[in-house]
């Protein structure tokens, strides 16, 4: 995945690989493997959420309606801008412009702080009006037509709130990404944890660009 | 395939010196010792909380626990056996260490990741210890809600435990599934990896695919009990079948991770002590894929009676049906690889024919518990424990002995002393089947499993239960040091004591720090006896 | 497995079969038994004998070299897949009897409850732990839980089935023997598990019809028996014991009425009808030391006025 201390020759070689593309096709491909546990876990989430919705159509659209969709179709737009410029960087890199890439990284974790600046908005906003998972829900603050009103949001912060813990690990890593570009760590043949990174990061935007409609807009 | 090295007193053994080179190292053979150790510390406690089970079982009415303490000690022998134990074990141990060795690797594709999974592993067991002291779990292993969400003991610290232990085991499928992949020494194609191979790269497969599901499912047992969500709660619109579902898509192919290992190691020992290539090499082999495949598909015949509709269960007891073809596949190709071979009875082949033998029971009354009518009788009664462990302690945990006796030379290169092995073998069979065969006669009387007390009727075969598990203390204690003392003092290992074919044999014993002198290069199969 | 030959022999290890459902999956069990018992002498005899005849008589002795063999192969997928399929379908036949509820079925409510089964039928009589029913009579058991999940299972009828709480499942029966058969409780459900051990009375037509009679005239019982009574059907007895000072779950309130209880603070206190009432509404007020807050639920909002007092009468005379 990087570099070891054993490491025979070129650069960035680890001692069990052949050579640089043995060692990207590799750590690629688990990189799509984690990818896929990661898909499979918020899967289950999904699995729930259709499971109930069909079942409490009327209290997930209650639950819903609290929501401002203005604020998640910006974070949405914020997040698709940073995969661009996650998808950007790569591309810099390739052809060798790090002073690029540096910079279309540090746009990117920009990007995730502005998405989750929103998010600690619509959080806090959600707080002070009661709109909590489970038995915390304040019912007489919310007025709450269904009872159980507290799924929704149970949901909701579930979903969100690890999402949210994904983008902010993903920001970790590209600025550790873009500490070791500025040192020149990375060029066109060697870019593996970018690429790696990169992925994650699109992941990461793919599932909120299925959890903004079914939370926001299905309702 | 150069079997000397330049210096071959040097080895991974003795290369790195002092405690703090094996904390650090990314060696996947170190590792592989480092889930040796605490592997079997987990396995000791885990089998003292099941002797103790089966001592408060001697006699109907309390003996010497209170139904809560039993309950506890019930819960933890499930869950250190399943979660620490016999998932993790024959991946993590002898996985780490062969699986390079096996298909010419120097090491597996992500040392660090594999180092890291190490020490995800000994957290989500710490974390799990903890609640020993921070007011203890009495949920059962299966965690079933809604009782888990009730309980006032430690299950949320618990079920993070266990996510936390799924990480662990993610991390180390997804490994093997690169290594598999990718790693392979030049010429040493698909078709040319041991059957020990294939049985990682399908368990791995399961442990990429099916934890993650497990990991959201706690989670949301957690966040459940924390803030009464209701998802698993009836009395907030929940449904606590729902649960059932989503641990089962887990836990079931979960049993196939831990007896898919198991059934790669007899494949390695059979071929290696009958001296004669593997019978049905490709049937095997799929075989194996097959079972993880369909294995996905069958979680709710753990459901019979839980609720779930006639259809459901109609379509899961024929998908079971399914699974039995292929299981019976090896049963037969491995009896077949007996024909017309050179055989001698060193303890692993032993440990291997056990397995056959207890295996072939714990199959044939899996499909008395996948047939619909005979499966409401017995379903959570005795008979489904005596199942499982058949499979479970009869399969894996033969393998595992089968598979450390016979690696032992390799790993430390060190023989064993043979005659106490085989003392070992003939206590833990013996014990083993008067513990648990008694069992299946208890469930089909109907006594039903996790009872602190039982009724009369049920107190004589509980009482040779008991005795039998003591055969089994006995045994494994003898293992613990016959294993010990040939680490200390064993008679050097050559480097293929027993004349087997496969890559890891052709290297010296204990093997250099990066497996092969030189890169080896395939021309054959695995098990080419001519 | 010498057992296993004997289908005869191996019936006996079963518990009585009860109903005709019961000695269907008998006759299936017996067949499954005997099939298994075939194939494990093939595949363990097999081991046995190979393991004999090709023992290791030199190390250089060369064995056979037989890498497969389609048509075994196939044999020996194809025959145990055959036999798979044929015990599902007889497993499915079955299990549609098992679920196909009848018709004109005398209907009972049982619920789960931690730990007891309250049984309550059309006329309003409840039992706790005990279901009588008449001979040769269709039976359907309407099942619930209060609580956690719970599972109905009365092994000599060869029937099971999880009580889930929020939901209404059910199972049926016909019994055609006279008898008392345990019901079991199989699905986990806390401290006192193994002790939701309840009875199945099959009766007569005829003593059915006077015991439902006879119970029906609970309401005008005597104070002290009323009590008695409810003490088993609110589960009470699951972790009370009153028959001796033996503890389960809760202490034993045999010969306690009047006397004085060490509390957990170290506080004593008088057991007089004031403090029973206190324990039995709010049981987390006061705890007895050596027990645990949180064990025992509320039964505020479960008894009426009178049902407590018969309770407190009956505790009384305890003695």
């Amino acid at each position: 995945m990087s570099t070891n201390s054993h490491s025979h020759g070129g650069g960035h070689v680890a001692h069990h690989f052949r050579d640089a593309e043995h060692q990207f096709d590799s750590g690629k491909q688990g990189i799509w493997l984690f990818m896929v546990t990661e898909i499979l876990m918020f899967g289950g989430l999904f699995v729930g959420y259709a499971i109930f919705h069909s079942l409490y159509p009327k209290m997930f659209a209650e639950g819903a309606s609290h929501l401002d969709w203005r604020m998640g179709s910006l974070n949405t737009l914020v997040l698709i801008v940073s995969s661009y410029t996650m998808a950007m960087s790569i591309h810099h890199l390739q052809k060798g412009e790090s002073n690029k890439a540096f910079t279309k990284l540090w746009i990117t974790v920009v990007c995730g702080a502005i998405f989750m600046v929103i998010k600690a908005f619509e959080y806090s906003s959600k707080f002070q009006h009661g709109l909590l998972p489970g038995h915390l829900l304040d019912v007489a603050k919310t007025h709450a037509e269904h009872a159980n009103l507290g799924m929704y949001y149970g949901f909701y912060f579930c979903m969100t709130g690890l999402h949210g813990l994904h983008v902010l690990i993903g920001m970790g890593l590209i600025i550790w990404l873009a500490i070791r570009t500025k040192r020149g760590e990375f060029g066109p043949d060697y870019f593996l944890p970018v690429e790696g990174v990169g992925i994650f990061w699109h992941i990461v935007d793919l599932i909120w660009i299925f959890l903004f409609p079914l939370l926001y807009l299905v309702g | 395939m150069a079997s000397t090295t330049h210096n071959p007193d040097v080895n991974y053994l003795n290369e790195f010196k002092g405690i703090g080179s094996w904390f650090t190292s990314l060696d996947h053979k170190r590792i592989g010792l480092l889930y040796m150790v605490s592997i079997f510390f987990f396995f000791l406690l885990g089998g003292i909380f099941a002797l103790l089970i089966r001592l408060e079982l001697f006699s109907p009415g309390a003996q010497f626990l209170t139904p809560d303490q039993y309950n506890q000690v019930m819960t933890y022998h499930g869950a250190i056996m399943v979660f620490m134990v016999i998932v993790p074990g024959i991946p993590a141990i002898l996985g780490n260490f062969f699986l390079p060795l096996q298909i010419g690797a120097k090491d597996v594709a992500f040392p660090r990741l594999n180092l890291a999974s190490w020490y995800v592993f000994m957290t989500g067991a710490l974390i799990a210890m903890s609640t020993l002291f921070l007011g203890k779990v009495d949920t059962g292993w299966t965690f079933y809600t809604p009782y888990s969400i009730k309980t006032g003991t430690a299950a949320t610290i618990m079920v993070l435990a266990a996510f936390v232990m799924g990480m662990s085991s993610i991390l180390t499928g997804l490994n093997f599934i690169v290594t598999t992949h990718k790693l392979r020494a030049p010429g040493m194609t698909m078709h040319r990896i041991p059957l020990f191979c294939w049985a990682l790269y399908s368990t791995a497969i399961l442990q990429v695919l099916a934890t993650p599901v497990l990991a959201i499912t706690l989670l949301l047992i957690a966040v459940e009990r924390a803030t009464g969500v209701g998802i698993f709660d009836p009395a907030l619109g929940g449904d606590p079948v729902l649960f059932q579902h989503f641990f089962w898509f887990y836990s079931h192919p979960a049993v196939y991770i831990m007896i898919l290992p198991a059934m790669g190691v007899v494949s390695e020992v059979i071929a290696a002590f009958s001296r004669k290539t593997i019978f049905g090499y490709t049937a095997i082999a799929y075989s194996s894929l097959g079972i993880a495949a369909v294995s996905f598909f069958v979680w709710g015949h753990h459901m019979f009676v839980s609720g779930q509709s006639e259809i459901a269960g109609v379509v899961f007891s024929f998908l079971t049906m399914l699974v039995g073809v292929p299981t019976a596949i090896k049963m037969f190709n491995w009896l077949a690889t007996l024909y017309k071979g050179n055989i001698s009875f060193e303890s692993p082949m032993l440990f291997a024919l056990g397995f056959l033998f207890l295996f072939a029971i714990g199959g044939v009354t899996g499909i008395m518990l996948a047939v619909l009518a005979t499966d409401v009788h017995f379903h959570d009664t005795y008979f489904v424990v005596a199942h499982f462990h058949y499979v479970m302690v009869g399969g894996t945990l033969m393998a595992v002995m089968g598979g450390i006796y016979y690696w032992i030379p390799k790993m430390f290169g060190r023989m064993y002393n043979e005659s106490l092995a085989r003392l070992t073998f003939i206590f833990i069979f013996i014990g083993f089947n008067v513990t648990f065969f008694p069992q299946f006669v208890l469930g089909a009387m109907g006594m039903p499993r996790r009872y602190f007390d039982y009724i009369p009727a049920y107190e004589s075969l509980n009482k040779i239960s008991t005795m039998g598990s003591w055969l089994i203390g006995i045994g494994f204690f003898l293992s613990l040091y016959v294993i010990i003392s040939a680490i200390r003092s064993g008679a050097k290992a050559s480097a293929n004591p027993w004349g087997a074919k496969t890559l890891e044999w052709q290297t010296s014993s204990p093997p250099p720090h990066f497996n092969f002198e030189t890169e080896p290069v395939v021309t054959a199969g695995p098990y080419e006896y001519k | 497995m010498f057992w296993i030959s004997s289908t005869a022999h191996a019936k006996k290890l079963m518990p009585t079969a009860a109903t005709d459902i019961a000695y269907q999956v008998d006759n299936l069990y017996s067949f499954l038994l005997i099939s298994s018992f075939i194939a494990c002498a093939i595949l363990i005899g097999g081991m046995i004998f190979f393991a004999h005849k090709y023992k290791r008589k030199s190390v250089h002795a060369k064995s056979a070299y037989i890498t497969h063999n389609v048509f075994l192969e196939f044999l020996w997928s194809f025959i145990p897949l055959v036999i798979f399929l044929a015990v599902f379908a007889w497993g499915w036949l079955i299990f549609h009897d098992m679920r196909s509820m009848p018709k004109d079925a005398l209907e009972i409510h049982v619920r789960g409850k931690q730990w007891a089964w309250e049984a309550e039928y059309k006329s309003g009589v409840k039992a706790a732990n005990l279901i009588k029913v008449p001979i040769n009579k269709d039976v359907k058991l309407i099942l619930t839980s209060t609580d956690v999940l719970h599972s109905f299972y009365v092994p000599s009828f060869r029937i099971k089935q999880d009580a889930v709480p929020g939901r209404y499942t059910a199972l049926w029966f016909n019994a055609n023997k006279f008898g008392e058969f345990h019901i079991f409780c199989t699905e986990y459900c806390g401290t006192q598990h193994s002790g939701m051990i309840g009875k199945l009375h099959v009766v007569t037509q005829q003593e059915y019809d006077q015991w439902l009679e006879e119970e029906s005239k609970f309401n005008t019982l005597p104070l002290a028996q009323k009590g008695e009574k409810l003490f088993q059907l609110k589960a009470c007895s699951g972790c009370h014991s009153v028959k001796n000072s033996a503890v389960l779950a809760g202490p034993s309130l045999y010969k306690k009425f009047g006397t004085e209880e060490e509390l957990k603070d170290g506080m004593k206190i008088a057991v007089d009808e004031s403090y029973i009432r206190e324990s039995i509404l709010t049981p987390n007020a006061k705890i007895v030391k050596g027990f645990n807050a949180g064990v025992m639920p509320t039964f505020q909002g479960q008894l009426s006025e009178d049902e407590l007092a018969a309770l407190i009468e009956y505790l009384k005379t305890t003695k």
